[in-house]
């Protein structure tokens, strides 16, 4: 019988220009068939569709600083779970680590108000949001350390109890009936990130870029990146060469949950001054899809968040001059990824005929 | 007691897309699939049936609708929907040996955008009139119950008071639950979800078993979706309004221990501390503090986790290669 099978490609048989032309490839492909699902929804052309999303992301200076920021949050969060998920450990609990950052944060509002000059303020709050993310990211850690419990699982549930909460605190707070805290310290801005020349997301983008710095660095060239590396490639191996594997565990949950914490207090305090059951808004789980497709390189993952937040403001633009709802644009992005998560396989297999091929071989 | 009733019966109805979604997922899981796409299956699979159903309201008219039709077209509608999700899941873990967890959680991205849009933008597309989503002529046919239900008392408000997709998923996870350990299929699924390896070397089509249960596991799944919006929401579709349940649904697989059977009381029991919230009275206990009872679902699945990971016993753990793919012709 003539057919085909598939062989797995040696590491580095490819060259990684072409790796990334099948991505690059698989990535137009994607564009086109949401840009067929968007004509057969909208019924619009395709070239206007195109130029309506551009506009949605890059049609003036607002929506390009709204665009930045996006890319920024989206990177914190997803610097934040690379660590973890390079050793394998399935972190899907970004979103309640972050929220519980979020929420030490506009607690640190709420409560010391204006007794701080601002400075000191913002790094109070900074460092009680790290630490908030980092005990709820730390919990689970333990427990896969000592007993090996399923990770997965465990930081799913954690983010649910970490909203539970917030709401909790929302219903104390909440300013009349109308179920959510208004913005805080709305006259003071006790707590506010300051804005650089009146660019009130400049400070976030900065400090985002430079926590992506020092984790592509701290990744690739440093003993406990290479443990991370190490941990993540065989957990065997890892003991056998004397790596204390709990003790990684348990360090790098700590910080990939202290990262996590940054981008909650980076949202409080930069963007939305308030708190709410959305403010992280499902980074936490787009970020898993940002550092894998970026194969958990941090500096690749300034291209891969950007062409989400790219997918995700150019659509909802389209769906709201269209008069179609926001949700949209999560079906775009779903049609990305599911092309972008096919792709990998012709960079890691190859496929060959039945016949000749193999028996020489 | 009329309250304890109550409950209970509420806790049947929240239970039943729990159910279904969970059964659909230890079937996945048992073939060796963690598909963290469930979430996202069950909006597609209500969506699905929604889209059916309203159009074909929209066609005869919500007065003349046939009560057979009413209840076919949505169910054969979800199942297409849930379907072809599965596909799309299989598609990208089996033959791709895409990673099952960024697949899952693109899926749920996916699907979840996909109902709340059709939800949100269904009539404008379709040029209806309708002012919103209100299928309560589909959804009167679909929560038809026993006649003789209310006539038996407690016990029959208790077990014949729901519509038949509560017993349909109940039946469902019976027959799964006997088909995994009681027949050679489901020995031989368990084998594949176990070892694959060694599931190939005695024959089995490794593909083939993980295709077919992952998407009759998400066509299942599907109709928990169905059930919840036809039923639960009596045909009104509000965007979110599904909510984390299909993630409940994910945690209910390791507190039943993946045993079909074992989801129906853990199901039920979730679906009671889902709702509990509305039950508990303690004195001088504020609004806010239903906010806290609202965690118990989820600290339940922790205990539990805990628990099962201490005790370590061979019986309860997951399936030997959850989550990772299989490629014959590596060692």
């Amino acid at each position: 019988m003539l057919g085909f099978h598939v062989v797995k490609r040696s590491k580095d048989a490819m060259p990684w220009w072409n790796a990334w032309l099948i991505r690059l490839g698989s990535i137009l492909i994607g564009a086109l068939v949401c840009a067929l699902v968007t004509v057969l929804l909208t019924g619009k052309d395709p070239v206007n569709v195109f130029t309506t999303m551009v506009d949605g992301a890059f049609g003036s200076e607002r929506r390009i600083w709204a665009l930045l920021q996006g890319i920024a949050m989206l990177l914190c969060v997803s610097i934040a779970v690379t660590p973890a998920f390079k050793m394998r450990f399935w972190n899907i609990g970004a979103e309640g680590q972050a929220l519980m950052g979020g929420l030490a944060s506009a607690a640190c509002m709420m409560f010391i108000g204006d007794r701080l000059p601002n400075w000191l303020m913002l790094i109070v709050m900074a460092v009680t949001s790290m630490l908030a993310g980092a005990i709820w990211g730390v919990i689970p850690a333990l427990f896969k350390a000592r007993w090996n419990t399923n990770e997965t699982l465990f930081t799913l549930m954690m983010n649910y109890i970490a909203i539970q909460i917030v709401s909790y605190f929302i219903c104390i707070y909440a300013t009349g009936g109308s179920g959510k805290i208004d913005v805080l310290n709305a006259t003071t801005h006790t707590g506010w990130m300051p804005s650089i020349g009146g660019k009130a997301y400049l400070l976030n983008v900065i400090v985002v870029l430079i926590l992506t710095v020092i984790m592509y660095v701290y990744l690739k060239y440093s003993k406990q990146g290479y443990e991370i590396a190490v941990v993540g490639e065989s957990e065997n191996t890892a003991k056998y060469i004397g790596i204390d594997v709990r003790k990684v565990i348990i360090r790098t949950m700590i910080i990939s949950g202290l990262l996590c914490g940054l981008a909650g207090f980076l949202l409080v305090s930069g963007a939305d001054h308030t708190i709410s059951r959305d403010t992280i808004a499902g980074r936490g789980f787009t970020a898993i899809m940002v550092s894998w497709l970026a194969k958990f390189n941090p500096l690749v993952m300034i291209l891969t968040s950007f062409l989400l937040v790219f997918f995700e403001k150019g659509s909802s633009q389209v769906s709201q001059l269209c008069g179609l709802n926001a949700s949209f644009s999560d079906i775009i992005t779903g049609i990305i990824i599911f092309f972008i998560i096919g792709s990998e396989f012709f960079i890691n297999f190859k496929i060959m005929k039945n016949e000749k091929e193999v028996k020489k071989s | 007691m009329t309250m304890l009733v109550q409950f209970i019966q509420r806790a049947v109805m929240q239970g039943v897309p729990l159910l279904f979604g969970s059964t659909g997922e230890i079937l996945t899981e048992k073939s060796g699939h963690l598909n963290l796409g469930i979430p996202g299956i069950m909006y597609v699979g209500a969506i699905s049936g929604v889209i059916g159903s309203f159009f074909y309201e929209d066609k005869v008219g919500a007065a003349n609708i046939n009560p057979f039709l009413a209840v076919l077209i949505p169910i054969l509608t979800s199942i297409l929907g849930s379907l072809v999700m599965g596909l799309i899941y299989c598609f990208l873990t089996v033959t791709l040996r895409a990673n099952q967890n960024v697949t899952g959680l693109a899926l749920t991205t996916f699907g979840v955008g996909f109902g709340n849009f059709f939800g949100g933008s269904l009539i404008k597309i379709s040029g209806s009139d309708m002012p919103a989503i209100t299928l309560s002529a589909t959804s009167k046919c679909f929560k038809t119950t026993l006649p003789f239900a209310n006539s038996l008392g407690v016990v029959g408000k208790l077990l014949f008071s729901y519509s038949f997709l509560a017993y349909v998923a109940i039946i469902i996870a019976i027959i799964a639950s006997y088909v995994l350990n009681h027949t050679r299929t489901g020995l031989h699924l368990r084998a594949v979800g176990e070892n694959p390896a060694t599931a190939d070397a005695a024959g089995i089509n490794v593909n083939r078993y993980k295709y077919v249960t992952t998407i009759i596991g998400s066509i299942i799944a599907g109709l928990g979706g169905l059930y919840y919006v036809m039923d639960y929401a009596s045909g009104i579709w509000s965007n979110g309004g599904f909510g984390d349940r299909g993630w409940l649904a994910v945690a209910i697989v390791i507190f039943a221990i993946w045993r079909p059977n074992m989801a129906i009381p853990a199901s039920i029991l979730f679906g009671g501390l889902f709702i509990v919230y509305n039950y508990v009275s303690i004195p001088g206990m504020g609004i806010e503090a239903q906010e806290l009872f609202k965690m118990l679902p989820y600290i339940v699945t922790l205990v539990v986790l805990i628990i099962t990971s201490m005790r370590e016993k061979r019986e309860s753990q997951p399936p030997q290669s959850l989550g990772l793919s299989y490629f014959r012709e590596e060692r």
